[in-house]
């Protein structure tokens, strides 16, 4: 991921070593000088989201890491990049996938969103933030994506190239010195233009945008849903896991489609509603105590009952990797769910 | 005449802050308050173009004039 | 008829309002020393010819007021976070000249593990702390340079060393840092504190000109409304409060 960001021309990096996150903070530190980037480890990730902040703020596409508590420090900060419209790339190598609320409600003061992004392989996490670059600097608008312990320790061939990016405007409310024109203020809690004090505006700018990226960036990928009467929806990692067992599942005869949303905000509740459409019940798989499912049930509005098959999974270590993650418990939930679907 | 300032009153907040500064004592708090309801600075003859006033407003008030350095001034005098 | 003490059309203007200030209509107090401190740094500013690089990364206070009143790049800041801003700024931009401008309250309570590992690392930026002993924009309460007796809304009564401590000295703990090269104390309470604090600015601005790492000034200014005097009693009670703990001058470089 570290690379690919490299490559979608990420030149700043700030960050704070904390598992399941450290080894893009290692990455980052030996790669980017290569390529004339900064890499900064930060006294705290307080600090460590202030440089990106300062350095997006310069118009640098910058970045950050790290899990839920350090992500938890950074939501004064985040709200306020919202605010201030400044694009910033963060990454959330969950353990566990309990940050779905933080990630997607923000746990930072005020009406900002963050668009968020959810990869189940390699590939995917290398190709989502490479968009990601691209989706916060054409929306002006942070970026977030949620990785999980599987996703950070597993080895898999990816192929990584800087990314074709259809053309972006300017930074023209960057700070770059102001040589040549009046002086420009890029503040979370005003206007650019200066003796201006007209607040409410500057601010209305960051949240009218979220309509427009709900229409525009939902992303999902589905399958086997055609006849399907239990439709399983799952996210990240486990997703894949999800997919295997309805395939499974298909093979015993058992009539099951999955849903897995790549976007986690903008939440693709239409094509949630859509896959749900012919069948009879909804089963949620996430490893928390019921997040994802709420979105889950506001995208069905009950037209069909939706049932949390999921729950709060860790190994000994509280990192991440439980017992509920086997293809066989999540092939079992499914069969228990099952007849009361095809009922 | 070899120096003076203007006074922005309107801007002025009435602190008083320049009046101790002036060395020649040519500033006095008016009687008559501004716009905004202070009282402001009124200038009398003997400024000598030191410049204090201006340094220690907080609200920028003052502009400072002085005759060019060894020329006369319009009405005679030394500059 | 032309007023009697008008200027003379043979005088020349000798000083102005900061020609990169956009507007002298500010909401400060009456007696404020925040302004002339502001004063000065527009005028090193143009007088140093870096405007067109300059980027101020600005904290949270009653000078909050004053980035929009500036002609140079203002990137705004949260309470306390300036110092990693500015890091963020100078490292993806060495050649811009960068400086913050906080309160005590923001740096030295809010900010104090910011400031200090900017100056460790030698971040090639100057730190500028206006420091009047309170927190202004909420009110007027204690911050960490607050001075034993000193009266705020949290200190009623006076600030006791038993019930609130001490206060931090930001000048000298900052100058113990190997990453700090300029550090100095001014005030802006008399024409010859303004004159000396304009000399520090200079010195700490040119130190990062010459990138020999971090520099910081502490400017004392006046807060006549929460130090509960007359704003034209600001400059006395400064000399008498706060002198003797913050002792002006040159701490290191």
């Amino acid at each position: 991921m570290a690379e690919a960001a490299i490559q979608a021309g990420c030149r700043f990096y700030a960050g704070y070593p904390i598992t399941p996150s450290t080894e893009i903070l290692e990455y980052m530190a030996a790669r980017l000088p290569q390529v004339g980037g900064v890499c900064m480890n930060a006294e705290s990730e307080i600090e460590a989201i202030g440089m990106v902040w300062g350095a997006a703020g310069c118009g640098v596409r910058a970045m950050i890491a790290s899990t839920g508590q350090g992500i938890s420090l950074m939501q004064e900060s985040f709200a306020e990049l919202a605010n201030a419209q400044i694009p910033v790339v963060a990454v959330n190598m969950c353990r566990g996938q309990g940050d779905y609320f933080q990630s997607t409600r923000g746990g930072g003061h005020g009406d900002y969103r963050f668009i968020v992004l959810a990869p189940s392989t390699a590939q995917e996490a290398v190709a989502l933030i490479q968009e990601a670059f691209h989706l916060a600097d054409r929306w002006r608008n942070p970026v977030l994506l949620m990785g999980d312990f599987l996703l950070a320790h597993t080895s898999e061939l990816v192929e990584i190239a800087p990314p074709d990016e259809p053309p972006l405007p300017p930074k023209d409310w960057a700070m770059t010195g102001a040589s040549g024109r009046r002086g420009l203020t890029l503040s979370p809690l005003g206007p650019s233009q200066k003796l201006s004090t007209d607040i409410a505006s500057a601010l209305a700018q960051a949240t009218d945008k979220h309509a427009a990226i709900r229409a525009a960036e939902p992303r999902v990928d589905c399958g086997q849903l055609d006849d399907a009467e239990l439709v399983v929806v799952a996210f990240g990692f486990p997703g894949r896991f999800v997919k295997y067992a309805v395939t499974l599942a298909r093979a015993e005869g058992l009539r099951v489609g999955y849903v897995r949303p790549i976007s986690l905000w903008p939440f693709p509740s239409q094509a949630v509603a859509d896959a749900v459409a012919g069948a009879r019940r909804v089963a949620v798989f996430e490893l928390n105590a019921g997040q994802m499912v709420e979105d889950v049930q506001l995208a069905v509005l009950g037209r069909v009952p939706v049932e949390f098959i999921g729950g709060i999974s860790h190994d000994p270590s509280g990192f991440g990797v439980g017992p509920a993650l086997r293809v066989e418990h999540i092939l079992a939930r499914i069969r228990d769910v099952y007849p009361r679907a095809a009922a | 005449m070899r120096a003076t300032v203007t006074i922005d009153v309107a801007t002025c907040k009435g602190c008083g802050l320049c009046v101790p500064v002036c060395p020649p004592a040519v500033l006095s708090m008016s009687a008559a308050v501004n716009g905004k309801g202070y009282r402001y600075p009124e200038l009398v003859a003997g400024c000598t173009g030191c410049e204090l006033c201006a340094k220690v407003c907080p609200d920028y008030c003052f502009a400072v004039y002085r005759e060019p350095a060894g020329g006369r001034a319009a009405d005679g005098a030394p500059a | 008829m032309r007023q009697p003490l008008a200027p003379t059309p043979t005088m020349r203007k000798v000083f102005d309002t900061p020609a990169l200030l956009l507007s002298t209509e500010h909401s400060l107090c009456p007696g404020c020393g925040e302004p002339l401190a502001v004063r000065l740094l527009l005028e090193l500013i143009a007088q140093l010819g870096v405007r067109d690089r300059t980027i101020c990364v600005a904290g949270i206070g009653c000078y909050t007021a004053f980035p929009m009143l500036m002609d140079i790049d203002v990137l705004q800041a949260l309470h306390g976070r300036a110092p990693s801003l500015a890091t963020g700024v100078k490292r993806v931009r060495p050649d811009a000249f960068v400086f913050t401008l906080q309160g005590d309250g923001d740096m030295a309570s809010e900010g104090l593990q910011e400031v200090v590992h900017a100056a460790a690392r030698g971040e090639r930026v100057t730190a500028v702390m206006l420091n009047n002993g309170v927190f202004g924009e909420t009110g007027g309460h204690a911050t960490a340079t607050t001075v034993l007796g000193q009266h705020t809304k949290t200190t009623p009564g006076g600030r006791s060393a038993e019930r609130h401590g001490h206060p931090i000295r930001m000048a000298e703990l900052l100058a113990q840092l190997d990453g700090a090269a300029y550090v100095a104390r001014g005030a802006v309470h008399t024409p010859a504190a303004i004159k000396a604090t304009r000399q520090y600015l200079h010195d700490a601005f040119q130190s990062q000109l010459d990138a020999r790492g971090f520099s910081f000034v502490e400017i004392l200014t006046m807060c006549p409304t929460d130090w509960f005097v007359p704003p034209d009693k600001g400059p006395g009670w400064l000399e008498e409060n706060f002198r003797g703990v913050f002792p002006l001058g040159v701490v290191k470089q």
